[in-house]
């Protein structure tokens, strides 16, 4: 149990996907203007996270792994190479359940989330979070953690970022840096701030 | 038609930009540049499956429906990253080790997806290769850009090969740490882009709100 909460404190501040890692910047940047559409999108990410993460693991224990085919009679076969593609193939297809299931059941929810939805799958974020998963081999209770843990750190990034540049727009910037350069550098400095979590343990 | 070709492939070097004007493909650009060797062979495998993928999804356009195109696109892409990583492995593992979860990302690279659904699905396979290659190396520009700025003033050398002697080795160079560190990316790129629009005015992004000068009372 220490260990989860220690793994998901470490994927919120220390390994911050957005900050750290640079994961889902695209979106980071594109999206951050204002931060109800910040907060949506970052707590779709976080859904979507806190599912694919998990459910890759399962394909990548039961289907992938080396050996992880015995059940089915098949214990010499190795299909880690098709890794890739079925992380991807996983992301799309939940986050298209998750748009239809939101669409029938949950339609105010749907209209302030559905506009990203489609926009999640391409987000390095997300196979970002899935690849960390199987690269640091985590098992399935981490998995979890780490998903959900990863989404917020996320959230939490992209909403102080909105934060900022809501105040940002009227300050006097040079004419070369407005917009996206000025995002950059702040991005950096956020950066930087997060930085100063490393070493916390629990 | 030669000029089309070569307005295709030089044109998003510069003029439209896949970092700094699109704003497409930062997630991978940033992580990876600490070294230039490392830099070096992300650039060349985003160009080549940005260049393939535009190929390959312009040949098939009109076979594909459009209510699933994203999926089709998404399998071509990813067969290729896939090329790309068991290559890596084979013939150059030490990096491969250190791209990480980075190649696999190619996936997500809005660049490739950006192009396929930009480019490739309204315009004829070599153009939309060379569109590919276009892309692949704007990217690829700014990418080495950081790089030797991070590697060079970072730890003093460039692809490993010491150029500033630092201090540890007894040389005189006293190398900025934070460099590798990951914010100095952030700034590094928001200053080329500084940069960039300082050169061609036309890029400069519009004011939300102007500052209005007080009258005198």
């Amino acid at each position: 149990m220490e260990g989860l909460i220690s793994l998901a404190v470490k994927a919120i501040f220390v390994e911050n996907l957005a900050l750290s890692f640079f994961l889902g910047m695209c979106t980071f940047i594109a999206v951050s203007k204002k931060i109800e559409t910040a907060l949506g999108l970052g707590i779709s990410v976080t859904v979507v996270q806190a599912i694919t993460v998990p459910a890759n693991n399962l394909i990548l224990n039961f289907l992938l792994k080396p050996g992880a085919l015995a059940w089915a009679g098949f214990p010499d076969v190795d299909l880690t190479f098709l890794g890739l593609i079925s992380y991807i193939g996983v992301i799309a297809a939940i986050v298209q359940i998750l748009e239809m299931i939101l669409d029938k059941y949950f339609t105010p929810l749907y209209n302030a989330l559905g506009i990203f939805l489609p926009l999640i799958t391409v987000n390095c974020a997300i196979l970002g979070g899935s690849l960390f998963m199987v690269e640091r081999d985590y098992s399935f209770a981490e998995a979890t953690t780490y998903g959900l843990s990863s989404g917020i750190g996320w959230a939490l990034a992209i909403t102080a970022m909105a934060g900022v540049r809501e105040k940002l727009k009227y300050s006097d910037i040079p004419v070369g840096l407005q917009g996206l350069g000025i995002t950059f550098i702040t991005a950096g400095l956020m950066a930087m701030g997060f930085m100063s979590f490393s070493g916390v343990k629990l | 038609m030669a000029q089309t070709y070569r307005k295709l492939l030089v044109d998003p070097m510069v003029d439209n930009n896949p970092i700094t004007l699109q704003v497409l493909g930062i997630c991978s650009a940033l992580a990876v540049t600490s070294s230039l060797a490392v830099a070096m062979v992300m650039a060349l495998a985003v160009t080549s499956v940005t260049a393939f993928s535009s190929f390959f999804i312009s040949l098939l356009r009109n076979q594909i429906p459009s209510s699933i195109r994203i999926i089709v696109q998404m399998v071509i892409i990813a067969s290729l990253v896939i090329l790309v990583d068991q290559l890596l492995k084979a013939y150059a593992f030490e990096i491969s080790k250190t791209l990480s979860v980075f190649v696999g990302l190619i996936i997500t690279n809005c660049i490739v997806m950006g192009r396929a659904e930009a480019f490739a699905m309204k315009n004829p396979p070599l153009a939309s290769f060379l569109d590919g290659i276009g892309n692949g190396l704007g990217y690829g520009v700014i990418l080495m850009l950081v790089g030797v700025i991070r590697e060079l003033f970072g730890s003093g050398s460039l692809f490993g090969i010491p150029i500033l002697q630092t201090v540890n080795n007894g040389g005189w160079y006293v190398p900025n740490g934070m460099l590798l560190l990951p914010p100095s990316a952030f700034f590094i790129i928001g200053l080329i882009i500084w940069a960039f629009r300082t050169w061609k005015p036309e890029q400069v992004e519009e004011r939300e709100y102007t500052i209005q000068v007080a009258e005198a009372h």
